[in-house]
């Protein structure tokens, strides 16, 4: 029955048009897989009878020769994305017990495509951290260990029940999200493929908001190729996302020929960051000399505004968090706590409904916003952003895509970085940079670390133009062989 | 600036010396729309609460706003009306308070970069004179929902209807210089929206309201703003929230200017802050420091794109623009040959004119304004009626004045058969066949009627000789007698005829 579960998401969707086995079969073995595996806490709320419904639904189709491109196929859903009579917190106490009248549009569209939904997955509470730990669920726990250690690891954040349920074979893609590198870095600590597409590809409908203008969806998978399916699902136009981009999806799909002969890869020096473990360097090195074996022309470049990425990064993003989170203030939905007035409510409830993250985040983005501080910081924040985009967009007349490592370090213990939120922030160092010039960015697995731990790459680039991210993912992805997979230790 | 607003206004007496009053006006107008700013939600007034709210409207996660075109339409259009400079690039911008009606936590508006720049609106004054009011800017920006709190002891209930409704908040320099002008300077308005058809100006419904903001300052000052630029001189502001007629609006300036004034007199400063005018004992007071300005974080939204218009949108608004209330009035004082006054009144509102312009075509121009602006309105006036729920069209009243020009009936007749228009909605020549009432011209039976009279009257007739005046009773029995139906230039003629040598010169 498990090994149902260690198919790629394109050997099920080939399997089920094959008729080889069923998406009810599918969909049992992942149901019951999740049930072994709470251990890892991927999941916040598990929907059996909901996936079995719609596996059904999806054998109906199948045997009259029908069905979308993901028919049958079982899939985690982020906690981010608003699913209709389904729960949705952000992983925050504040939205505890939410079921929105309402589907996310990128939800719809992989329904549409015929997918399953298994249920929905943990995160960093409103997609605010890097390990999973500020999720008011408890942290997500990556099924990868260090050797023999029972040390629990965090699977990276903000999405990192995403990535601990596709890395686990819980399910054969899942959802995630991307303001700063939500995607990737759990991506890279996980062994899992993920890409955060260009701003503007996936609508952002329907999607609990944390910064509007860093925020994009993508998926996460166990293969280039899978990744590149279940995007092509989950992206396209939304009148309804007034910062959505209309502009036609093409086949990711045949994207993945790993084909990079003649492919200029930039490698931007900025980019080795001083007190980074050696072995995250030489991992990169690997995967430069991968590329140019396989045929792509090295291209030294410069990406000067760097070191001012994250800081720009930690002003922006909590002052655009600061205002989306205005709303939950127990008037309407979600969590309220009673006070002697209106303004006495509002303390109370925030206070109990939010996490120590998030308010540490809204106070940061209010302060920025203030008068007095707006220019010196928000104002200035946006002009670094200009910077950093003007910065790719030069490297971008010397090379086609850019190789960069995706985290600075493996996975880590739990607790280990949660007191610390500057060293928690550096884990974007690699990411956050696309985020802010809209790019996309994909992570793929591509090493091993010294404690046993997975390592990815990040390829970057230009905007709208992720079929050469596949392309140059594929071959690190094939020169990589990368085939390990945690040891089991989480069934029950 | 012209000379009239560096000295007219209205000064007040104190006892140190006379102040001036300076006035500004930041009107909120709703847009005249279907369907809300960044929802289709419907925009109609009087729903059952929270029955037009969408998911957008109440805030609900993951929810996005999208800006409806028809409202930038409606605010390029108004900012043409008001003769303003249009900004091809503009922002939204998001005002972040708290409030349990604020189902966002901010209010999504235009800040640094408006859609409307600088404009004028010309005032006409009760005196016959006018003044130019610059308009600094409009911008875009959802309505607030509403907190009801008369409807529970314990508790405030929120209506969202009116969360994300569209509004156009206008706002003048500061040029207005008394009560009378910002009361003139608002029918103005309301006169260019409801022209444009972008807010049907409804103040009882709240689709209008301004705040108003006073100061008062040393006479000369405003003239020293006006050379400088500087907002110095003007003295300090206070800023009256949401009054919401024009009749309250200018109570609301008497009132403040004379406060300010007074605490100016006994050497203490004003305070720059926000009041409330409270409409039944006509006095403003501080907002309490809970409800006052906050620091409101404006920064551009991202979820909107910054608002590019063309040159070509802009054009077609332009070219579909009415005739506005100055064009207007000037074309019926050349065209029609109206005084200015009545060219105003009819003018006022774009039914008014159309009704009137109906009426005039191919008749006596004046004679056409006599009758709208006289027995018309008033019957409407006294009715409360609007003229589209006038039971008088303007064909039948059109027809009315083509039966005295024919000489069918007499003016006075004509005031009769008006009556029973109004009355009954019947066509004037028709109730002139039925009831009767054509002129008589047959010389015949008016000469008979004059026999009559002067056969019974011998006693008149001798004293016509001392009193030449008297032909006039004459005139008045001969009309008794054929029930006022007698033309009365045939009777006169034919008086004179008769009598003619015996009335004494």
């Amino acid at each position: 029955m498990s090994d149902l579960l260690k198919m790629s998401l394109v050997e099920a969707r080939d399997g089920l048009r094959a008729k080889a086995f069923s998406s009810t079969e599918l969909t049992r073995a992942a149901s019951a897989a999740i049930g072994q595996a709470r251990a890892l806490n991927a999941f916040v709320v598990e929907t059996p009878d909901v996936a079995l419904d719609m596996a059904a639904a999806s054998d109906a189709k199948l045997a009259r020769g029908e069905g979308g491109a993901l028919e049958g196929v079982p899939l985690g859903i982020k906690d981010l994305f608003c699913t209709k009579g389904v729960q949705t917190t952000a992983g925050s106490h504040i939205l505890e017990g939410f079921r929105p009248p309402y589907e996310s549009t990128i939800t719809a569209k992989l329904w549409t495509a015929g997918g399953v939904m298994l249920g929905k997955l943990n995160m960093d509470e409103f997609a605010m951290g890097s390990s999973n730990e500020t999720s008011y669920f408890g942290p997500a726990i990556n099924p990868w260990r260090r050797g023999n250690s029972e040390t629990k690891l965090v699977p990276g954040g903000s999405s990192g029940g995403s990535a601990a349920a596709v890395a686990a074979d819980l399910c054969f893609g899942a959802t995630a999200t991307d303001t700063g590198g939500s995607i990737r870095q759990p991506a890279s600590v996980t062994g899992t493929v993920g890409i955060k597409p260009t701003y503007g590809r996936c609508s952002r409908w329907g999607v609990v908001a944390f910064a509007s203008s860093l925020d994009q969806a993508g998926p996460m998978t166990r293969s280039v190729k899978d990744c590149a399916v279940m995007l092509r699902e989950m992206c396209g136009y939304d009148p309804k996302d007034s910062t959505s981009v209309n502009i036609e999806v093409p086949d990711f799909e045949k994207a993945c020929d790993g084909v990079v002969k003649g492919m200029r890869i930039g490698v931007p020096r900025e980019y080795r960051i001083d007190g980074v473990p050696e072995e995250i360097d030489a991992l990169w090195d690997q995967g430069i000399a991968w590329l140019k074996e396989a045929g792509a022309e090295i291209v030294d470049v410069s990406l000067p505004h760097t070191k001012y990425a994250l800081p720009a990064y930690y002003i922006v993003a909590p002052a655009e968090a600061s205002s989306n989170l205005a709303r939950y203030d127990g008037v309407r939905y979600g969590l309220r706590v009673e006070g002697k007035d209106l303004t006495e409510m509002y303390e109370n409830t925030r206070a109990a409904g939010f996490g120590r993250e998030v308010q540490r985040r809204i106070l940061i983005g209010t302060y920025v916003l203030s008068a007095g501080y707006y220019d010196a910081y928000y104002i200035k924040a946006q002009k670094v952003r200009t910077l950093i985009a003007e910065d790719f967009r030069k490297a971008f007349e010397k090379c086609d895509a850019l190789l960069t490592p995706a985290s600075p370090s493996p996975a880590f213990g739990i607790g280990e970085k949660a007191n610390d939120p500057i060293s928690m922030y550096l884990n974007d160092v690699y990411t956050v940079t696309v985020n802010l010039a809209g790019l996309p960015g994909i992570a793929v697995p591509a090493g091993i670390s010294r404690d046993g731990l997975p390592l990815g790459l990040q390829l970057i680039g230009r905007a709208f133009d992720e079929e050469t991210l596949f392309r140059a993912g594929a071959a690190i992805e094939k020169a990589a062989g990368f085939t390990a997979r945690p040891q089991k230790w989480w069934t029950a | 600036m012209s000379e009239a607003v560096k000295t007219r206004g209205k000064l007040i007496q104190g006892e140190s010396g006379p102040w001036e009053v300076v006035i500004g006006l930041e009107v909120h107008a709703q847009v005249l729309s279907k369907a809300k700013l960044f929802s289709g939600a419907s925009t109609e007034f009087g729903g059952a609460p929270n029955s037009h709210v969408s998911l957008v409207d109440a805030g609900m996660p993951g929810m996005l706003p999208v800006i409806n075109d028809f409202c930038v339409e409606q605010a390029v259009r108004t900012g043409l009306g008001l003769q303003a400079q249009i900004n091809k690039v503009s922002v939204f911008d998001r005002k972040n308070y708290f409030y349990a009606d604020l189902p966002q936590g901010y209010q999504i508006s235009q800040y640094k970069q408006p859609i409307v720049g600088e404009g004028e609106v010309h005032v006409d004054l009760p005196a016959g004179e006018s003044v130019t009011v610059r308009i600094e800017r409009l911008h875009l920006e959802q309505d607030a929902g509403k907190s009801l709190h008369d409807q529970d002891p314990h508790f405030t209930f929120v209506d969202l209807n009116r969360s994300g409704v569209a509004l156009m908040e206008i706002v003048s320099k500061p040029d207005m210089r008394s009560a009378d002008e910002a009361a003139a300077y608002l029918k103005k308005l309301r006169e260019i929206l409801r022209y444009l058809g972008t807010c049907d100006g409804n103040m009882d419904e709240g689709s209008m309201r301004a705040d108003v903001n006073v100061s008062v300052c040393r006479v000369g000052g405003y003239e020293k703003f006006i050379e400088t630029g500087s907002f110095e001189y003007l003295g300090t502001r206070c800023e009256i929230k949401n009054v919401n007629s024009m009749r309250f609006v200018a109570q609301a300036i008497e009132y403040e200017s004379r406060r300010q004034v007074e605490v100016l007199e006994s050497g203490r400063a004003i305070d720059q802050e926000t009041r409330l005018f409270d409409n039944k004992s006509g006095v403003t007071r501080p907002m309490r420091s809970k409800e006052e300005a906050h620091d409101y974080r404006y920064f551009p939204d991202p979820d909107l794109l910054p608002l590019e218009l063309d040159d070509a949108f802009i054009e077609r608004i332009r070219l579909s623009l009415p005739e506005l209330p100055d064009a207007k009035k000037a074309r019926f004082v050349s065209q029609y040959g109206l005084s200015p006054y009545d060219a105003t009144v009819l003018t006022a509102e774009r039914e008014t004119a159309e009704f009137y312009e109906s009426v005039a075509k191919d008749r006596d121009a004046k004679a056409a304004a006599n009758w709208v602006t006289g027995d018309f309105f008033a019957s409407l006036n006294r009715d409360n009626k609007a003229i589209a729920e006038s039971p008088v069209s303007a064909a039948a009243l059109g027809e009315l004045i083509d039966l005295i020009a024919d000489g069918t009936i007499s003016g006075k007749i004509a005031k009769d058969v008006f009556v029973i228009m109004y009355e009954t909605s019947g066509m004037p020549r028709a109730i002139v066949e039925e009831r009767g009432l054509r002129q008589v011209t047959d010389t015949g039976a008016i000469a008979k009627a004059i026999d009559d009279v002067i056969d019974s009257n011998p006693q008149k007739v001798e004293e016509l000789l001392k009193k030449p005046k008297l032909i006039g009773w004459f005139v008045g029995e001969v009309m008794k007698r054929t029930q006022g139906k007698a033309n009365p230039q045939a009777v006169n003629e034919l008086l004179r005829a008769k009598l003619g040598d015996r009335i004494g010169s």
